[in-house]
């Protein structure tokens, strides 16, 4: 494989990964302080799209292109950022608040039922036909040497770039993101420490969620916007967040780049069907839960009696 | 109508035996599964295949579809149940997706997305089950689903029905009671498998067709629904959820209103009954069975 080859390849997977690590933040960080998988994660990323799509085109009119369409393209990404926290908070109010003290299964029932209901409404309310996510800009790529890039994956590198330092600074630096860290450490002795537990949860998901709309967002103008588009992804980013060792942030973010690295290089390299590509991450999941089922970055945790 | 009444208790029928594997699963190990839909397609395909290309009769590829799912079973089971409940539920899931993957592109064993059609019938004592005769079908099937029932309630009461329900309650306990936690989970997994195998056999024998678009995540969801509805760690109220869901589904239909109620109709329901339960009715409809172990069975 020649040098050039190489570095496009991963450049494509660089950027995959890079939306996969930001929808497997959500997980990870719900993961690390509730000890449950939000299967309506995904379907928030769905609904994040569909608000940013609506936005969007409502604020750009009929112009063409131009300072303006960039510009209502980032203003449409803040505020479905900001529709999908509320999403995100009103869903664990309503869905999982209630089951904190239930068992185990409980919480996870009833995220899957949140997770139907949010992706067939969807599909009843716009329809099942998939819609166009206009590029705000010229997407003409730019060749570097033999390495072709589009601005739209260097969109996806700057923008998931940003957000994660935002994210990684948030937490390890500001007091509420001590206050979760004490939270998704021991819940009980945070509570006794002053720290607002229902309110770090409610944050927890607000943050996953308007993650997940930016990544919604950004696979939407790859892969068009429709109700089901959640289902996968959410999947493959929870994948991500297992390989990097689910409730650890870095992890996540190490593990979406990985898995979107490792998707690329399988069809492209290893010769692994396109129709079967979805099944590499699946793969990827049974083999890591094997081998090491705490993930690359993950703690091993003893189970006390 | 009446026929349409045939279907729906046909359907609920072949949705009750995945139901009764569901229960096992998660009624009584406490596990959540969420492939029935893919070893409900592995048995279809089994009974499919093996009618249309080498001329089994329907009664040889019962057994087969039976076994080759509970091998399925085993091959997710034994990594999986290993680890923590939730990993299990996203391992299955993926699984399942696996399994439609696969069944879409494997096209010279599976003809791909356009299935395999021309699925002999039953046949019994010469006696030929058309497609007219959906009462006959119901008769054997409801056979079929009460066999499965006796099996399952005797094996809650027996050494496995026991030590699962002390599993799901406390692993470690149970554990430390000397109960081989892996072993118990993996068993109830490929009893759970294989009925489901079987109920796919029996729908591949009633449509006479097979494509993987009838095997998806709703199928799974679905019958995860009923369980939970009727009950978990029941026998009977997954039964009883079957049914209850099966007529929702066939709602619109019943009621004439196909035009007014929008195709998404059932899965939000489906949805909301998952969510409701769990708030307001974790039990489900029925709650779960009461076993007085001081009468009868082994010791």
């Amino acid at each position: 494989m020649a040098i050039a080859e190489f570095f496009q390849h991963l450049m494509n997977g660089l950027t995959l990964g890079g939306i996969y690590a930001l929808i497997a933040l959500g997980y990870t960080m719900v993961y690390g302080i509730l000890k449950f998988i939000n299967f309506a994660h995904g379907d928030v990323l769905m609904a994040g799209a569909f608000i940013g799509l609506f936005v969007f085109d409502w604020l750009r009119g009929s112009a063409p292109s131009g300072v303006w369409t960039i510009i209502s393209f980032f203003l449409a990404m803040i505020v479905s950022m900001g529709l999908s926290a509320l999403l995100g908070m009103f869903i664990e109010r309503v869905a999982y608040k209630p089951l904190r003290n239930a068992t185990r299964l409980a919480p996870l029932l009833s995220a899957i039922g949140v997770s139907f209901i949010l992706s067939n409404g969807a599909a009843w309310a716009f329809g099942t036909r998939s819609r166009k996510f206009n590029y705000p800009f010229d997407n003409t790529p730019i060749h570097i040497g033999e390495v072709v890039i589009t601005p739209h994956q260097i969109l996806i590198l700057v923008v998931s770039l940003i957000m994660m330092i935002g994210l990684k600074l948030f937490v390890d630096r500001t007091r509420m993101g001590k206050a979760m860290r004490a939270t998704s450490l021991d819940q009980s002795t945070a509570m006794l420490m002053g720290v607002n537990v229902n309110k770090v949860i409610s944050l927890t998901f607000a943050i996953g969620s308007a993650l997940a709309a930016v990544g919604g967002i950004l696979i939407a103008l790859d892969f068009k916007v429709y109700a089901s588009m959640g289902t996968m992804t959410g999947l493959k980013a929870f994948v991500a967040a297992v390989l990097g060792g689910i409730g650890n942030i870095s992890g996540a973010m190490f593990g979406g780049i990985l898995l979107g690295i490792l998707e690329t290089f399988g069809v492209a390299v290893f010769g692994i069907p396109t129709g079967l590509k979805d099944t590499i991450a699946f793969g990827v999941l049974i083999i890591i839960l094997l081998i090491r089922p705490e993930g690359l970055f993950g703690k091993v945790e003893k189970e006390k009696v | 109508m009446f026929n349409f009444f045939l279907l729906i208790l046909i359907y609920t029928g072949i949705y009750a035996l995945m139901a009764l594997g569901q229960n096992v699963i998660t009624g009584y190990g406490g596990m959540l599964s969420l492939t029935q839909a893919g070893f409900f397609a592995i048995g279809s395909y089994a009974t499919a295949i093996l009618a249309t290309r080498y001329g089994w009769s329907f009664w040889a590829t019962l057994p087969v579809a039976a076994i080759l799912s509970a091998f399925f079973g085993l091959l997710i089971g034994l990594p999986t149940l290993r680890l923590k409940g939730d990993y299990l539920a996203i391992a299955t899931l993926g699984f399942g997706e696996i399994v439609r993957n696969v069944l879409n592109n494997w096209d010279s064993l599976t003809n791909g997305p356009m299935g395999i059609q021309k699925i002999p019938m039953i046949t019994i004592f010469g006696f030929v089950i058309n497609p007219y005769k959906k009462y006959a079908f119901l008769v054997i099937l409801s056979i079929a689903v009460f066999v499965a029932y006796l099996l399952f309630q005797r094996l809650a009461r027996s050494r496995m029905g026991r030590a699962l329900a002390a599993v799901r309650e406390d692993e470690i306990a149970a554990q430390s009671m000397g109960i081989n936690v892996t072993k118990y989970k993996v068993y109830a997994f490929i009893l759970g498998a294989s009925v489901a195998g079987v109920a796919g056999s029996f729908q591949a024998a009633f449509t006479l067709s097979v494509s993987p678009g009838t095997y998806t995540f709703m199928v799974s969801v679905m019958v995860l629904c009923m369980v939970v509805l009727g009950g978990m760690g029941n026998f009977k109220a997954s039964i009883l959820g079957a049914f209850i869901i099966q007529l929702i589904s066939y709602l619109p239909q019943l009621t004439g209103l196909t035009a007014v109620i929008p195709p998404q109709f059932k899965q939000i329901l489906f949805g909301l009954i998952l969510v409701i339960m769990m708030i307001w009715r974790p039990q489900g409809l029925l709650g779960r069975e009461r076993i007085d172990y001081t009468k009868g069975g082994k010791r």
